[in-house]
């Protein structure tokens, strides 16, 4: 079984977000990168788990980014995975980002592809959809339980307020988030045999992007917290019902 | 020419969420001068016509039992079909998690460019540009659109149900349906209870609570005020709650009217996924808790005195002794 997994690189959870450039390019001073959190503890780790499960079981990363990817593939190879593919590209639009994805994946021949539900600065959603129409193949998002018998996976999906169990073949795309697997550490034999493991850069297919970031906003300020006597909820009730109309 | 609205459903029911997402294609339809067309996929029993109170003209149904659950690529063919049998220039999702799964599929199919988690109408005065969620609602990006189909996703609680009078005219839709390779064969439901994405209010707990024995109180809020659950991370991760709950940048980001959260710091990543709320109330007894940074309305106290007073007064309000 060859499974592929997709690693993004994104700003770490308590990264200030701010604009340059009016607006138009995220400020990039003193951000922290680090690997997309659904795409190593979910998707990652229960590529990992499942070639701990079957010893012939092989497991690429692929990211499409700059050389300024490469520290955080890394770590995604110091926590497992065999070998690392970087497609040499700027990040244009997830539709860019999706084909280069299908084409390392259409070359490579995998059972399984494997995304993280989301990056958490653009908030898609949509690289593992893309990525199965392009190859024609079933998609499960949202996935929360993968379990693989012979070549039936058997998935749990969320669902508005609850889940779906459901069965398909290999081959699959599935997107992951909680609930997959548990977050885990590199240890320092995983970090000194990362250092060996092969990582190839590809050059992009020519791909025209779909839509382009025109610029960015920041949300107004809070206006400030109201706050109410702990003894007198009617009062906060009062305030909910006649001024903010929220109950 | 054509705006088409994919209108969802589940168990037959149109959601709410595709509500909002009729009113939003309805007016995208006037923006740009054309109808609001919808399409729905399965067998409904919602009366179809009536959803013209919602601003759609025509609705295309594929009546198919094989379309009642969701196969993304089995869907995405149909509605492509449907979107070229429509002339749709505009395709209008709910960025729900049926949506996550169609949309972006369909993008790809029709080479049409996709802004996914939309929460305002495009601008279409220079170019078509819509204006989405990124950095986990901490920000905003404009997104320009340069293909001639443009695929909107929009999230829930983003824009309005904006009902008016008028029926639609409901058409079969003759599409062929594949077989599709995903087999549902459970499906388990938190019953009775209100969907958490779907929901107005959400109330919210976290490890001030000091045990899952102390939910007891959150449920009789949330009950009183017909709200769903919701939970911080450390609290789901020791299992004192379903991972179902667990809210946040790791866990289900929400956009509810109101968020009440209890005994929960703050932390950046647990705001992540609640700061899209319109209305936030905080109650924590650390005044310094960086909750209230974020919070509409706070109330420093003993979680364990506040919330059953906070339920006694909804109660009271409400009419319910
Ligand atoms: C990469 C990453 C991703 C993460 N993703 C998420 C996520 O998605 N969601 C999430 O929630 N967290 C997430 N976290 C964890 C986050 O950083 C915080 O650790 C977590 O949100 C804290 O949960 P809490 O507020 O329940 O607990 P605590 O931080 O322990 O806060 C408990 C609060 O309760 C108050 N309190 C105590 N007793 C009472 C009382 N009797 N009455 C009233 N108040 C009381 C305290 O003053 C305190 O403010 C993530 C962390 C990382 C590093
Ligand atoms: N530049 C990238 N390279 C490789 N995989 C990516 C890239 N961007 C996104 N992905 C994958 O696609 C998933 C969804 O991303 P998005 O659609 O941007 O929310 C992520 O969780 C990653 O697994």
């Amino acid at each position: 079984m060859k499974i592929l997994v997709c690693i993004s690189k994104t700003p770490d959870t308590t990264a200030k977000i701010a604009f340059t450039d009016n607006n138009t390019k995220f400020d990039t001073s003193g951000v922290q990168w680090i690997i997309n959190p659904y795409d190593e503890w979910y998707a990652l780790v229960r590529a990992i788990e499942l070639k701990e499960a079957n010893a012939s079981a092989v497991i690429h990363l692929v990211t499409v980014a700059g050389a300024d990817a490469d520290p955080i593939i890394r770590k995604a190879l110091a926590l497992g995975g065999d070998e690392a593919i970087r497609v040499n590209a700027g990040s244009q639009d997830s539709f860019y980002i999706a084909s280069q994805i299908a084409e390392v994946a259409k070359t490579g021949g995998y059972d399984l592809v494997f995304t993280g539900k989301e990056t958490i600065d653009y908030n898609g959603s949509s690289i593992g959809g893309m990525v199965a129409e392009l190859l024609d193949l079933p998609y499960v998002s949202l996935a929360t339980k993968f379990e693989i018998n012979g070549s039936t996976c058997t998935i749990n999906r969320e669902i508005e307020g609850g889940e779906e169990t459901c069965e398909a073949a290999l081959p699959l795309v599935v997107s992951c988030q909680k609930g997959m697997a548990e977050q885990r550490i590199p240890n320092m034999k995983g970090i000194m045999g990362a250092r060996t493991k092969p990582l190839k850069v590809v050059e992009p297919v020519a791909v025209d992007a779909l839509t382009s970031v025109a610029g960015f906003e920041l949300p107004p300020a809070k206006a400030g917290v109201k706050l109410v006597d702990p003894e007198n909820m009617e009062e906060l009730v009062r305030l909910l019902h006649e001024e903010a109309k929220a109950i | 020419m054509s705006v088409l609205i994919f209108i969802d459903t589940a168990d037959g029911h149109v959601k709410k969420a595709s509500l909002e997402a009729m009113s939003y294609g309805a007016k995208v339809a006037e923006q740009l001068g054309t109808v609001a067309e919808g399409v729905v996929l399965g067998t409904v029993t919602n009366d179809l016509a009536a959803l013209g109170k919602y601003g759609v003209k025509k609705i295309h149904h594929v009546a198919k039992d094989t379309l009642n659950h969701l196969d993304a690529q089995v869907y995405t063919k149909v509605i492509a079909e449907v979107a070229r049998a429509t002339s749709a220039t505009v395709i209008v999702f709910s960025n729900n998690v049926d949506g996550k799964a169609i949309a972006p599929r369909l993008s790809a199919r029709l080479k049409s460019g996709l802004v996914s988690g939309a929460v305002a109408l495009p601008d279409t005065g220079k170019g078509f540009v819509v204006k989405k969620n990124v950095f986990s609602g901490k920000a905003f990006a404009n997104v320009s659109v340069t293909t001639d189909v443009k695929i909107i996703a929009l999230n829930p609680n983003a824009y309005p149900i904006i009902t008016g009078d008028g029926a639609a005219e409901v058409v079969a839709f003759n599409a062929a349906v594949e077989p599709g390779k995903i087999k549902v064969t459970q499906v388990t439901k938190a019953s009775g209870e209100v969907p958490l994405t779907e929901a107005e209010i959400v109330v919210s707990a976290g490890r001030g609570l000091k045990g899952p024995e102390n939910w007891g109180m959150v449920e009789d809020l949330a009950k009183t005020l017909h709200a769903a659950l919701a939970c911080s991370r450390p609290v789901a991760d020791a299992h004192w709650r379903p991972h179902n709950e667990h809210v946040g940048q790791t866990g289900i980001a929400i956009a509810p009217n109101l968020y009440i959260a209890i005994g929960i710091s703050g932390a950046i990543q647990h705001l992540a996924g609640v700061n899209r709320s319109k209305v936030i109330v905080v109650i924590n007894k650390d005044p310094e808790a960086p909750f209230f940074k974020a919070a509409d309305y706070g109330i420093v106290g003993d979680a364990f005195e506040v919330v059953p007073k906070f339920t006694a007064a909804v109660k009271k309000l409400k009419g319910v002794a």
